[in-house]
């Protein structure tokens, strides 16, 4: 006998999601999902954003990785609170696992929640955690295919950082082709080049982070 | 790859659906899996394999059906199939696209004794 099911597999993580939004939005803290492939910047950029926004507003931050806890004590050092979750090998944060994160963070005093994702093109994409914007990471060295290549990665996300732009003029990397084959699949897109070592570009990428968070504040 | 999470949402939704149909064996899971999700259907039988030890569903069979990408042009509005990662219109060469497939991550049916 056939049964028709037709349930979404990652329906419970949806469910779990839902309820991190709702607990996120009592608290009204905006959540970034910040992605990328391993070493293209997700902590470097999330330094940069700190400083860029810390008069402004409060900044707390996720740290998820597979089984270390560098990248947590890096950011710690600028003295924001910090949550560091290791997945044990999972390849992705899970909407369970930023459940558990959020028991463990003073809400009340954070605006702006960073959440590092997993290093990885492919499995973060899937799963929604609960937060209000997507962003990804992709680095001048990785080369200007990967729209192409990582397709729902490049069609989840509300923006695209274009890191280390610096490199630029040592590596083969065709930045119109680059925003082009971005813009193709995924038209609302705002793209930011800058570079987290020279700091150019921050300033226009933390502003347009900024107007995000307007309807999420007023605390 | 997250074929082992995957699999395991999935054996929850099998093991529900068994339970609720009061059905003594699971002999097949029907899937509807996109293209674009990278999931490895190969990855999700061994999984299963491991997972169903034991319960209604053991030695079952996960048969996949594969989505590939589709995508409607916003230039001349045809529709079509995205082939080998090649994201521009075969009608009229545009690259601004809406993609309207492959996306997909479900369970269709299972069957049942
Ligand atoms: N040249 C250059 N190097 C950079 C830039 N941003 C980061 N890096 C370097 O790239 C390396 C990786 O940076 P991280 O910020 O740790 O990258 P990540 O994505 O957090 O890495 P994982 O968490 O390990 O996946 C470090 O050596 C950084 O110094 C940049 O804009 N230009
Ligand atoms: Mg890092
Ligand atoms: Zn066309």
């Amino acid at each position: 006998m056939k049964i028709k099911v037709l349930r979404d597999i990652l329906g419970a993580n949806e469910q779990i999601a839902r309820k991190n939004r709702e607990l996120l939005e009592k608290n009204k803290v905006f959540a970034v999902n910040i992605m990328a492939s391993p070493g293209a910047g997700k902590t470097s950029l999330v330094l940069q954003t700190i400083k860029a926004l810390r008069d402004k507003v409060k900044v707390g931050v996720i740290e998820g990785d597979i089984s270390s806890s560098i990248d947590a004590q890096t950011v710690g050092k600028e003295g924001v609170p910090v949550v560091q979750i290791n997945t044990g090998g999972e390849c992705h944060l899970d909407a369970n696992m930023i459940q558990n994160a959020l028991n463990n963070l003073p809400l009340k005093e954070i605006d702006l929640l960073l959440i590092e994702n997993v290093g990885n093109l492919v499995c973060p994409a899937e799963f929604n955690l609960g937060e209000h914007r997507k962003v990804l990471v992709a680095s001048v060295p990785e080369g200007d295919d990967k729209p192409h290549k990582y397709p729902l990665m490049f069609t989840t996300v509300d923006a695209v950082v274009l890191n280390k732009t610096d490199l630029l003029p040592y590596v083969k990397f065709n930045t119109d082709a680059f925003t082009k084959a971005v813009k193709g699949i995924n038209a609302k897109v705002a793209i930011f080049p800058v570079s987290c070592t020279t700091g150019n570009g921050i300033p226009a990428w933390s502003k347009w982070l900024k107007a995000q968070m307007r309807p999420a504040r007023n605390k | 790859m997250h074929e082992l999470a995957i699999t395991q949402s999935m054996f929850d939704i099998v093991l529900k659906q068994a339970e609720r149909s009061k059905a003594k064996k699971v002999t097949k899971i029907n899937l509807v899996i996109g293209e674009m999700t990278g999931v490895v259907s190969d990855c999700i039988q061994f999984y299963m394999d491991f997972l169903s030890k034991g319960t209604v569903a053991e030695g079952v069979a996960v048969s996949v059906i594969s989505v590939p990408p589709t995508a409607k042009c916003l230039t001349c509005s045809k529709a079509f199939t995205v082939k080998e990662l090649e994201w521009t219109c075969p009608h009229c060469g545009g690259a601004s696209l809406e993609i309207t497939g492959g996306k997909e991550l479900f369970v269709e049916s299972i069957e049942v004794d």
